[in-house]
């Protein structure tokens, strides 16, 4: 196995603002709090942050919205002195993180400090603007393909390929409901979560429809929150607070010919098939090594997809496979979500999922910890955009 | 269409790389981007054909017909002036299988739907740009 940069980072601190459902601290004010409580729990001091990243990109002042904190804002609030900084696209809400491991492999940084904040309940959705009436905007780019259809969202475009995959291998709403059932039962065991109340097959098969297969809980929470991590060098890290999580391995990769939604040659598969695929080959570790999984999941069909891509179990087996939430619960072979992921937590984007897997591996999890962890891994985006990580407590 | 109310839609820009696609339905019919040297068609649109990376792209008038090769039916009122539910599909076109459009079914009841459904294009205009829409094709079983 060649010598892969990643395995000489990890991640040393972790920080999360609170979690809101309703408009409740500016948005900015969170992305603040949670790099401060990063840098705070990796024992660190804002002198020692030498490199910043974000996602997604943006200019400066950004405050609120899809984004509530852009590289500018948090360097010029916390007074940071910034060797390397990136606000880069890539490979989907990790794309800090997996730059930050390139630039302190390359030596720009040894300390780097990601965050992806969220202010999506303080300004009005796309949908919400567009229910206030008025002229509809021109569109754009990929939302050309879609929005002209009344397909404004993602889970629209979800829906059209899990479609396909559910038709394909006979997947039913029955099996899927297990996923955001076991998730809501690990939020009622994380105080941070939006939703913690138990939900129901009954109540799952009764909730209003969304976009077919989709019913209201197998779509993400919107929120306002952050959450940051601190991306070290390896042996700048040994010393700190915390046992170093380590990177055993990243996967970021666009290899299909057209790779986009539904253009794909192996459609209905999906960039984090290719991801998923990368990271592998970076590792000697296998699926069957994994002890929890932390996937995306801003509609559930996404985190199904992303146990097939990683291989723990055969394509379009994923249904038999979640069948009963048996096998995905806290006790069961691959925990699955284990603080609620985006269902029941609450949509932080991404690094919400990161954030789990460290906490697990530290053995910080608290009512809901795993027992007995050694590897992690952790999967965001989707559709035209993923990443993929592999983590680990135990030393290279 | 015109007994049928046209329902407004947000548009596309319409660019130097798109156009084609957003008008071709001013000559009754679809184009889609080809390679002149390798035959592959090319959805959405690129400046090389990323098979063979010849030069040689330019849009190519399609048969028009596919197949519905998914579906979701829609309930979220994303605008408030468009009745729900609807379908909104992902057709398949008959020249090759990955060319897939996103697409609403106009004449098709949304228990008529289901994938493998034989549809064939259709255009509604909004000025000088005209949406490509899918219509079960004449002589479809809709099962």
């Amino acid at each position: 196995m060649a010598s892969y940069g990643e395995k000489q980072a990890c991640v040393s601190g972790l920080g999360q603002s609170s979690i809101n459902r309703k408009p409740s601290v500016y948005p900015f004010k969170l992305a603040v709090e949670a790099c401060l409580r990063a840098i705070e729990d990796a024992g660190l001091t804002i002198d020692d942050i030498d490199g910043a990243a974000c996602w997604p990109g943006g200019v400066n002042f950004l405050g609120e919205g899809p984004s509530a904190a852009a590289v500018g804002d948090i360097k010029n609030s916390l007074g940071l002195k910034l060797n390397w900084y990136s606000s880069g696209e890539g490979a989907a809400m990790f794309a800090p993180v997996i730059n930050a491991i390139g630039a302190i492999a390359a030596g720009y940084a040894t300390h780097v400090l990601c965050w992806r904040a969220v202010g999506e309940r303080w300004v009005p959705t796309y949908s919400h603007a567009n229910a206030a009436g008025g002229p509809l905007p021109r569109v754009a780019g990929w939302m050309q393909w879609t929005a002209p259809y009344w397909a404004p969202s993602a889970a629209n475009w979800t829906a059209l390929v899990a479609g396909a995959h559910m038709h394909r291998y006979g997947i039913t709403r029955e099996q899927m409901a297990a996923i955001p059932i076991v998730q809501r039962r690990n939020a009622g065991l994380n105080p941070n979560a939006i939703y913690r109340e138990p939900l129901t097959m009954d109540a799952y098969l009764g909730a209003r429809m969304v976009t077919t297969p989709f019913c209201l809980y197998d779509c993400d929470v919107p929120c306002d929150g952050a959450t940051a991590v601190i991306v070290s060098r390896l042996d700048a890290a040994k010393d700190l607070r915390r046992k170093p999580i380590r990177f055993e391995a990243v996967g970021a990769a666009a290899t299909d010919r057209m790779d986009t939604w539904f253009a794909r040659d192996d459609f209905p598969h999906m960039m984090m098939h290719d991801a998923a695929r990368a990271m592998w080959r970076r590792t000697d570790l296998k699926p069957k090594d994994v002890g929890s999984a932390h996937l995306y999941d801003g509609f559930t069909y996404l985190a199904m997809f992303w146990l097939e891509a990683l291989g723990f179990m055969k394509e379009g087996e994923v249904g038999a496979f979640i069948e009963g939430g048996r096998r995905i619960s806290l006790d069961g072979e691959l925990p699955l979500n284990t603080n609620g992921g985006q269902l029941s937590e609450g949509r932080l984007h991404g690094l919400g999922h990161l954030h789990e897997a460290v906490l697990q591996l530290r053995g910080q999890a608290g009512e809901r910890q795993v027992k007995d962890l050694k590897v992690s891994v952790t999967g965001v985006g989707g559709g035209g955009f993923g990443g993929a990580l592999l983590l680990t407590n135990e030393d290279l | 269409m015109s007994d049928e109310v046209v329902l407004s839609r947000p548009l596309p820009v319409i660019t130097e790389m798109n156009a084609y696609f957003w008008r071709s339905g001013q000559k009754g019919r679809l184009e889609i981007l080809r390679c002149e040297a390798c035959g592959l068609y090319i959805h959405p649109y690129a400046a090389l054909c990323p098979r063979c990376r010849s030069e040689a792209v330019s849009p190519e008038p399609v048969s028009g017909r596919g197949t519905v090769a998914s579906f979701t039916i829609n309930h979220q009122p994303w605008f408030p002036h468009v009745p729900v539910p609807y379908v909104i599909a992902l057709v398949q076109l008959e020249e090759q299988d990955d060319i897939r459009l996103v697409a609403n079914l106009p004449g098709c009841p949304i228990e008529d739907v289901r994938v493998g459904l034989p549809v064939e294009v259709c255009f509604e205009q909004h000025g000088d740009i005209f949406v490509p829409l899918f219509r079960p094709a004449a002589g479809a079983d809709r099962g």
